[in-house]
C-alpha cells in the first residue's frame, strides 16, 4: 500500500473531521440546504461522517418563494430518503406579516431578504453551529473566511476580528447567542465538487443538466422566462427564445442565470468546467455584480 | 491526484501577490470576469499594467490600504497536482498569520527582492517555517529583470541565505531566480536566464516529493466521537470510535491500548468513507471498532502498546502569542490538543526567541503579540503528546482565553525532558 489519499479523498476526510467536531462539540447544529450541488455534497459527506447513525441534526431551507420547482422536489426527496428533519424558513411569510419589505419592482430579487429569514430561523431554533456549503474559491471575501466562522448575537461577520485557525484544531468556544457558520467544503473547488459528484454518484436536481428551456437575455445573462422573470415588453434584446441550457448554481429564480450547454452528465460538466473561462458566480449570479465588494457586504450582514 | 498545500510569505513589496496572481493566471485558474474586474480596478487606480496583485487582495480594507491583512486561501490545479495556497501577509506585525499559514502547509515559498536580498523579515519567515516543521523551503529571488538577470547577484543571495538556513531545520532548500511580473521561471522556464538549469516554480511544486513527510510510524488515533446508534434496533450493539488517524497506520487485528485508561483491546473492524478496510493510515477519517466493550470517550487516544506518546500534565512548549494582551506566568487558559480540551496554567517563561537573530532572551518577563517563546504549562488533564518535530498532529495545540473565547496562542511541544535553554 502507498498510504496515499487522492485529493478528493483528502478533502473528504477533512470535511468529515470537521463535521464530527461539530457534532461532538455543539449542542444544536443544523445544516443549510439549498438543494444546490454544494449542499448536496455537504449532505452526502455529513451522512458519511455520522454513519451508521442517521444525520442527527435538521436541515434548514430558506425558501424565497422563487425557487425552481425541480429544486424543491429534490429537497423533499433527499429529506425523505435520509430520514432527517426539515426546517423551512419562508421569506414569503415574513413579507406577508410585514417583517420585511419587498422592493416594489416586479420580479425583484429576494436574495438579500433571505438574510432576515435565515437569522430568524436560526434564532428561533437556538442553533449554535450551522453548516454551509460555501467554498473559498467562489469569491474573494470567502477566501479569507475561517472554516469555523463566528457570528455575533446579531448574526454578523467581522472579517477583521476573525480567530486564527491553525492545524485542524478548531476553537468552538462561543457565548450564548453567538453561533458559528461552519464550512466543511472550504477547500474544495467547483471542479472538485463535480468530480466528487461523479465518483460518488450523488443525485442532483435536474436543472443542473442540459435541458431545453425558454430563456431571454438580460445584462448579458440568460434568464428563464417564468412567473418571476418576465422579459420587458417591447425590448428587442429581451425577446425570449428556446435554448439548450443548464444551471451552474441554483438560487432564486430571479437572479440565477442559465448557461448554454449540452452537458448532460457530471462527466460532461467536468469537461466544460475544466475548459470554462468565466467563474461560477460571474456567469450566473446577478447578485454578485452590484459592486466588487458585494459579497463582503452581504456576508457582514449575515448572509450564507 | 495528490494535494500539495503551501504557504507564501514575503514583504509587501516583494511581489508576492503578483506571483500568486501569475500562478493562477498562467495556470488558467483566473476567469475572464475576474480578470475584467481587476482590469477595471487597475484602470481606476491608474496602474500602468493589469495589476495581478488585485486578484488576491480580497477584502475591501486591503484594497483601500494596498496591503494584505489576513491569511487567504487560493486554489489551482495542474494535471499533476492540486494546490492550496495559504497566502500570508508580509507585514511585520503579522507573524501570527505566518504561523497560521504554515500550520497546514507542506512547503513554504519565500520571496526576496533581487535588488535587496534577504531581509530581517525573510529570516523571520524562514525561522517560523522551520519551527512549524516545514520540510521544504523555496526561496524565490524575484525581480531579476531589475538586476539585468544577473547570475552573480542570484548566487550572492543564494549563498547568503543558505548560510542562514544551515542554522535552521530546513531539509530541502530550493532557490529560483524569477520575475513574477514578466512570468520568468514562474510557470515556464525563463528565456532570459539560460544560466539557470533548475525547474520553474510551478514545475518544482508539481514534482517536490512530499509523501515521505508524513509520520506513518507512530499510530495515534484521537477519539472524536463515540458512535452508538441505540435508537435503531438492528444496530443497538454497535459501538464505534470515530476520528481521523493523526499519524501511523492501523490494521484489523492490531492490539491497541486506550489512553488514559490503559485498557487493551484489538481492532475488530475499520470503516472508511469508502467502506470497510483492512488498514487505515494517517489523515484518513475512519470509524474503528474494537473487540471489547470499553469505557472510551472523546479526547481519549488509541495507540499501540509498544509505541506510546508522552502522557503528562507538566508540559514544555514553544508558544506563538497571538493576542494584544501579553502572556505572563500565572495566566490561566484553555488548551485544545487533538480532540481534548483542558485547562492550563502558565508556569515559567523560559525565554523569548528573537526570530531575527535566533537569540534566546531569558530575561523576558512576558510574550507580546507575535512573540515566540518557550514556556512551561501545567495541565488539569493529562495530555497525550509527541514532540512537534516528530509528529505535527499530536505535537500541536491552541490556547484559548476563557473570558473572551479568543484563540490567543499556538503551541508546539518540544522533546519531553528537554533542558530549558537547550536545543529544541
Amino acid at each position: 500500500m502507498t498510504y496515499r489519499l487522492s485529493h478528493l479523498g483528502a478533502l473528504e476526510s477533512e470535511a468529515i473531521h470537521i463535521i464530527r467536531e461539530v457534532v461532538a462539540e455543539f449542542e444544536r447544529p443544523a445544516l443549510l440546504f439549498s438543494g444546490g450541488k454544494d449542499s448536496a455534497v455537504l449532505l452526502h459527506v455529513a451522512a458519511k461522517a455520522c454513519w451508521p447513525q442517521k444525520i442527527p441534526f435538521p436541515v434548514i431551507h430558506v425558501d424565497t418563494g422563487h425557487n425552481f420547482p425541480e429544486v424543491i422536489a429534490y429537497r423533499d426527496s433527499q429529506v425523505a430518503e435520509r430520514g432527517i428533519r426539515l426546517v423551512v424558513g419562508s421569506v414569503q411569510e415574513d413579507i406577508d406579516r410585514g417583517a420585511i419589505v419587498e422592493q416594489p419592482v416586479p420580479g425583484a430579487t429576494r436574495n438579500r431578504l433571505q438574510t432576515y429569514t435565515l437569522l430568524r430561523v436560526l434564532e428561533e431554533g437556538g442553533y449554535d453551529a450551522v453548516f454551509g456549503g460555501g467554498r473559498r474559491d467562489e469569491e474573494k471575501a470567502r477566501a479569507k473566511e475561517r472554516i469555523f466562522s463566528l457570528r455575533d448575537e446579531f448574526g454578523q461577520w467581522d472579517p477583521r476580528a476573525q480567530r486564527p485557525e491553525l492545524w485542524n484544531l478548531y476553537n468552538t468556544r462561543h457565548r450564548p447567542g453567538e453561533h458559528f457558520r461552519v464550512f466543511p467544503l472550504s477547500n474544495w473547488t467547483e471542479l472538485d465538487i463535480w468530480q466528487y459528484i461523479e465518483s460518488e454518484e450523488i443525485p442532483l436536481p435536474a436543472i443542473y443538466f442540459a435541458h431545453r428551456r425558454e430563456v431571454f437575455r438580460r445584462s448579458g445573462m440568460l434568464l428563464a422566462t417564468g412567473p418571476f422573470t418576465v422579459p420587458r415588453e417591447g425590448l428587442a434584446e429581451e425577446a425570449p427564445f428556446m435554448a439548450t441550457v443548464r444551471y451552474r448554481t441554483v438560487g432564486d429564480m430571479t437572479c440565477t442565470a442559465a448557461v448554454e450547454s449540452s452537458a448532460a452528465s457530471p462527466r460532461e460538466i467536468i469537461g466544460e468546467t475544466a475548459a470554462t473561462r468565466v467563474s461560477e458566480r460571474g456567469a450566473s449570479r446577478a447578485d454578485d455584480r452590484v459592486s466588487e465588494a458585494s459579497m463582503e457586504d452581504r456576508k457582514r450582514e449575515g448572509y450564507f | 491526484m495528490e494535494l500539495l498545500r503551501f504557504a507564501t510569505a514575503g514583504s509587501v513589496d516583494d511581489g508576492k501577490s503578483t506571483l500568486i496572481g501569475r500562478l493562477l493566471y498562467d495556470s488558467k485558474q483566473v476567469f475572464e470576469d475576474q480578470l475584467e474586474a481587476v482590469e477595471r480596478t487597475s484602470v481606476a487606480r491608474g496602474d500602468e499594467y493589469v495589476n495581478l496583485a488585485l486578484l488576491t487582495d480580497g477584502l475591501r480594507a486591503e484594497r483601500e490600504q494596498g496591503i494584505t491583512i489576513d491569511v487567504a486561501y487560493r486554489y489551482f490545479a495542474t494535471p499533476k497536482r492540486k494546490f492550496i495556497i495559504a497566502d500570508t501577509p508580509g507585514h511585520t506585525q503579522h507573524t501570527r498569520n505566518m504561523v497560521t499559514g504554515c500550520s497546514t502547509a507542506d512547503l513554504v515559498v519565500l520571496l526576496v527582492d533581487a535588488r535587496v536580498g534577504p531581509t530581517e523579515q525573510t529570516r523571520r519567515h524562514a525561522t517560523v517555517a522551520s519551527l512549524l516543521g516545514i520540510r521544504h523551503l523555496v526561496l524565490c529571488i524575484n525581480k531579476m529583470d531589475l538586476v539585468d538577470w544577473d547570475k552573480r547577484r542570484f548566487e550572492e543571495i543564494e549563498t547568503e541565505f543558505d548560510e542562514f538556513a544551515t542554522r535552521l531545520e530546513v531539509h530541502d532548500l530550493t532557490c529560483i531566480p524569477m520575475s513574477a511580473l514578466q512570468g520568468d521561471n514562474v510557470v515556464d522556464r525563463s528565456a532570459e536566464m539560460k544560466w539557470y538549469d533548475g525547474p520553474s516554480l510551478l514545475r518544482h511544486l508539481e514534482e517536490v516529493h512530499i509523501s515521505s513527510d508524513r509520520n506513518l510510524i507512530d499510530f495515534r488515533f484521537p477519539v472524536q466521537r463515540v458512535v452508538r446508534p441505540i435508537s435503531s434496533s438492528e444496530l443497538h450493539d454497535f459501538r464505534g470510535y470515530a476520528g481521523q488517524v493523526a499519524s501511523g497506520v492501523v490494521a484489523v487485528g492490531d492490539e491497541v491500548v486506550v489512553l488514559p485508561s490503559g485498557f487493551r483491546s484489538t481492532v475488530e473492524a475499520i470503516e472508511t468513507p469508502a467502506g470497510p478496510t483492512a488498514e487505515a493510515f494517517a489523515s484518513q477519517s475512519v470509524l474503528i471498532r474494537l473487540t471489547d466493550e470499553l469505557d472510551i470517550s472523546r479526547g481519549d487516544m488509541l495507540v499501540r502498546p509498544s509505541n506510546k506518546p508522552t502522557v503528562g500534565q507538566d508540559l514544555s512548549a514553544m508558544v506563538c502569542w497571538m493576542s494584544e494582551s501579553p502572556l505572563r506566568p500565572g495566566a490561566r487558559l484553555s488548551v485544545k490538543h487533538t480532540t481534548r480540551w483542558s485547562k492550563v496554567v502558565v508556569g515559567e517563561l523560559n525565554y523569548r526567541l528573537d526570530v531575527n537573530t535566533l537569540h534566546r532572551d531569558s530575561a523576558a518577563t512576558e510574550l507580546s503579540l507575535n512573540d515566540l517563546g518557550r514556556v512551561s504549562l501545567r495541565s488539569q488533564l493529562p495530555l497525550f503528546y509527541d514532540a512537534y518535530r516528530l509528529n505535527r498532529a499530536t505535537g500541536s495545540f491552541v490556547l484559548v482565553d476563557e473570558a473572551s473565547n479568543a484563540t490567543v496562542g499556538a503551541g508546539l511541544f518540544l522533546h519531553p525532558g528537554a533542558v530549558p535553554g537547550g536545543g529544541h
